[in-house]
């Protein structure tokens, strides 16, 4: 039933490892061919796999992993959705119903473990209940604001003996449960005559754009009011990197433009981002001149951490689509003056800073030269994953994204062994694209198993380590603040990776000269049907800048090592 | 301020420990809460009171109204609306302090639901701050036990909280 359920939904891949609890389900699997399974190496890599599914096509990822510890080690991935609101089903095996509550061999209360970091978690009770938990699941995870759900199935649940009917339900109707489909048009209204005063405007968006499948709304409305967008990381992607119009992401490492931008706002329109801390700075300072629109489609995020003067509760894409409309209809126009002398001060803000790197003399590569060099080897236009540090930060500020759902990273809750399995979830379900993960010596030893999962699926992702031979993010912090005392962030002892990724079948490149990055990183991607990992040692001490000075406003920012805003 | 927020949700295993675990998981404050089916067997009512600012309650209310098994929110404190919580409490009852516990059950409208030679259990009903005051008027009775069934509310008027 769980297998059909499956097929019924339209689900090509699960990602998963079996167990006792589940092998019912795996006999189920192996005698038909419509879902097929990919069988990973560690649990995590499965949701993860999953999760980039989700994140790179808008539907949700589905994993499969046994009770117990197949079941614990999915929580990361599970959490990691979550966090980011990402739609995934997660079918956990549980023990036989009647050992529930005995310690149970594998035996772990999924439930209470997975029900802080789920939209929603079902455990079957009757197997004729499977269908509609399945569409259930399925509907809860990508309606509204998207999430992972799990479904907790007891080892008696899935007995192929026994015979039950079957109806895989074309709708859901659950009473309590209506995402909302449109925002409230008299606050549209009102926003958008706010939007035709503003002097001094900037459009700050997120995840919700890259979810809401918005993007075109949201670039065709920015393009008629010629306002400043930023992004979130989440958001990246949902508005062309490349425009003019783009002033780079904002935040704790966003540009120096966009952060001034926001610090000096008179208007902000916020859509699908939730004024996470690693955003606002200090809130009491955050943009003190500017009043707030906030579309989101969870009133939860509005006014949770900033305080919104005109709150709209719909989907970004309906409710740009109205803003668009209402634009076009209105007499009034937008003040082009004040936007245009706006625009001159951000364009100030840009030749002071730039968010430029510096190079010297020496062959030793900065990390933020690689990424540039990612973007221009793929043309801006491959599906980037990423891992959790100084990498993910570069990869953020340096590849510009062009297109929404091609930036797939861990933002809210920052998992290091993200990055890999993502790619491989990617490549899987875009063979024809180039996937490359850009990780650091520290995250890819997270999930790093999983090269030997890539030679049984044949996934050629292209693996860019930025080798600094030290847990970067951390070391930077510990510059910054404990007066360089390295505590623990050292990572000693290093395998030889292309020794590493070769005893796997793949292929392992090193570069260590910037003079020879563009030739292999051609040759890597040249190298259609192979795995290519590349080992590039990049400067130690490098930091990621801007960095905002904590407990500051959005416009206090260390700028490099000595100078500060 | 203290708010009393009325919850109607699925009757689901689980549903109870979204709840609490919410509160727990977001930092709320939980002050008292109760739970009981209702005359629809699908549905149950929850109440809950907590501490917290405007801010807060927001939040509490919006978390609420997100978890998939609930149905309806209402922060009650917000309208006209009737709270009442059972109190039992269980004295030391001997002497003279019979007569003068007697008296005061009296006053506060409670009732003596259960007497041995040395004791008395006195049930009283009413609002919270009612029962606290009970509790302090009755001085130096001394107090083996006091049970509360923690608040529960319903809005004055035409207004109610279903379907
Ligand atoms: C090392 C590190 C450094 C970081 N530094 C930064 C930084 O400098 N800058 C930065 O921005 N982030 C940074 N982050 C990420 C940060 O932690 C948050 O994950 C991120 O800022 C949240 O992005 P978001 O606001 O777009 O929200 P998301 O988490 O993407 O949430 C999406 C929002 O959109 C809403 N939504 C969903 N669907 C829709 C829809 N259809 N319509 C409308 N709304 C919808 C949701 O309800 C939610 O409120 C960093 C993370 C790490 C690990
Ligand atoms: C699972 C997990 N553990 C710990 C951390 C904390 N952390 C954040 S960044 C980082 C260092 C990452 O090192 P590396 O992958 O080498 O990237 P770099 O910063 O050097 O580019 C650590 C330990 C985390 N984000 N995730
Ligand atoms: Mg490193």
């Amino acid at each position: 039933m769980v297998v059909r359920a499956l097929r019924d939904e339209g689900v090509k891949y699960i990602y998963g490892y079996p167990g006792g609890s589940l092998l019912h389900v795996y006999d189920a699997l192996f005698q038909q061919e419509d879902v097929q399974h990919v069988l990973v190496r560690h649990e995590q890599a499965a949701t993860h796999m999953a999760d980039a599914y989700a994140r790179a096509t808008g539907k949700a990822g589905v994993a499969l992993v046994t009770s117990g510890p197949g079941a614990t080690n999915a929580v990361t991935g599970i959490a990691t959705a979550f966090t980011d609101s990402i739609p995934m089903v997660v079918i956990t095996g549980q023990v036989m119903s009647h050992l529930i509550g005995e310690d149970a061999f594998q035996e772990t209360d999924m439930l209470g473990i997975s029900r802080p970091v789920v939209k929603h978690n079902f455990s079957v009770q009757r197997p004729e209940d499977i269908p509609a938990i399945v569409r259930k699941a399925f509907h809860i995870a990508e309606s509204g604001r998207p999430g992972p759900v799990v479904i907790d199935v007891p080892k008696d649940m899935t007995t192929p003996t026994e015979r039950y009917p079957y109806e895989y339900p074309k709708q859901v109707k659950m009473r309590s449960y209506t995402p909302i489909t449109r925002g409230h048009s008299g606050q549209i209204k009102k926003a958008t005559d706010l939007l035709l005063t503003a002097k001094r405007p900037v459009i700050y968006t997120g995840g919700g754009v890259i979810l809401g499948g918005a993007s075109d709304e949201l670039t065709e409305l920015s393009r008629m009011l010629n306002f400043p967008v930023t992004n979130t990381l989440m958001g990246l992607g949902g508005f062309p990197g490349t425009d003019r119009q783009f002033i780079g992401m904002l935040g704790m490492h966003g540009s120096y433009e966009a952060n001034m931008a926001m610090h000096h706002a008179d208007l902000i329109l916020a859509v699908g981002a939730r004024f996470d801390d690693r955003v606002t700075n200090a809130t009491d300072k955050f943009c003190p001149t500017a009043k707030i629109i906030h579309i989101d489609i969870d009133p939860a995020s509005i006014s949770k951490t900033v305080q919104a003067d005109i709150p709209i509760v719909g989907p970004a894409k309906v409710v740009l689509e109205e803003m668009i409309q209402l634009v076009k209809g209105s007499k009034k126009q937008p003040d082009t003056a004040a936007i245009q002398s706006w625009w001159q001060q951000i364009d100030e803000w840009r030749q002071r800073h730039g968010g430029r790197f510096r190079t010297d003399d020496s062959d030793l590569m900065k990390p933020q030269q690689v990424i540039e060099m990612l973007s221009k080897v793929t043309n801006g236009d491959a599906f980037v994953t990423s891992d959790v540090g100084q990498h993910q930060m570069f990869a953020a500020q340096y590849y510009k994204f062009n297109k929404p759902n091609r930036w797939i990273n861990s933002g809210g809750l920052g998992t290091m062994g993200f990055g890999f399995p993502a790619a491989m979830g990617v490549k899987m379900n875009f063979p024809d694209a180039d996937v490359a993960c850009v990780t650091g010596e520290g995250s890819i030893q997270m999930n790093i198993q999983e090269l030997s999962t890539c030679k049984q699926y044949d996934l050629p992702v292209k693996i860019l380590c930025l080798n600094n031979q030290s847990l970067g993010m951390v070391r930077q912090w510990q510059d910054m603040n404990y007066e360089s005392r390295h505590s623990q962030s050292y990572m000693k002892s290093l395998p030889d990776f292309v020794k590493l990724v070769e005893a796997y079948g793949h292929v392992g490149m090193k570069v260590e000269k910037y003079s020879d990055l563009e030739g292999a990183m051609r040759e890597a991607f040249a190298l259609k049907d192979r795995l290519v990992f590349m080992d590039i040692a990049v400067d130690p001490f490098e930091h990621v800048y801007p960095m905002q000075v904590p407990r500051g406003a959005m416009r206090d920012m260390w700028l490099s090592k000595t100078e500060r805003t | 301020m203290r708010h009393i927020i009325s919850v109607l949700m699925e009757n689901e295993p689980g549903a109870l420990s979204r709840v609490v675990g919410l509160f727990s998981q977001r930092n709320f404050n939980i002050e008292s809460l109760t739970v009981a089916p209702t005359e629809d067997a699908t549905l149950s009512r929850l109440t809950v009171t907590t501490i917290g600012n405007d801010r807060v309650v927001e939040q509490i209310t919006k978390q609420l109204n997100k978890l998939i098994d609930v149905v309806k929110v209402v922060d009650l404190s917000e309208g006209e609306h009737v709270e009442r919580e059972v109190m039992m409490i269980k004295l030391k009852a001997s002497g003279q302090m019979r007569a003068e516990i007697k008296r005061t059950c009296d006053i506060f409208r409670g009732q003596i639901i259960d007497v041995t030679a040395t004791t008395y259990t006195v049930q009283l009903v009413g609002a919270s701050d009612k029962l606290d005051a009970f509790i302090s008027a009755l001085g130096s009775a001394s107090i083996m036990e006091v049970v509360r069934s923690g608040v529960c509310g319903i809005a004055r008027g035409e207004k109610v909280l279903s379907l």
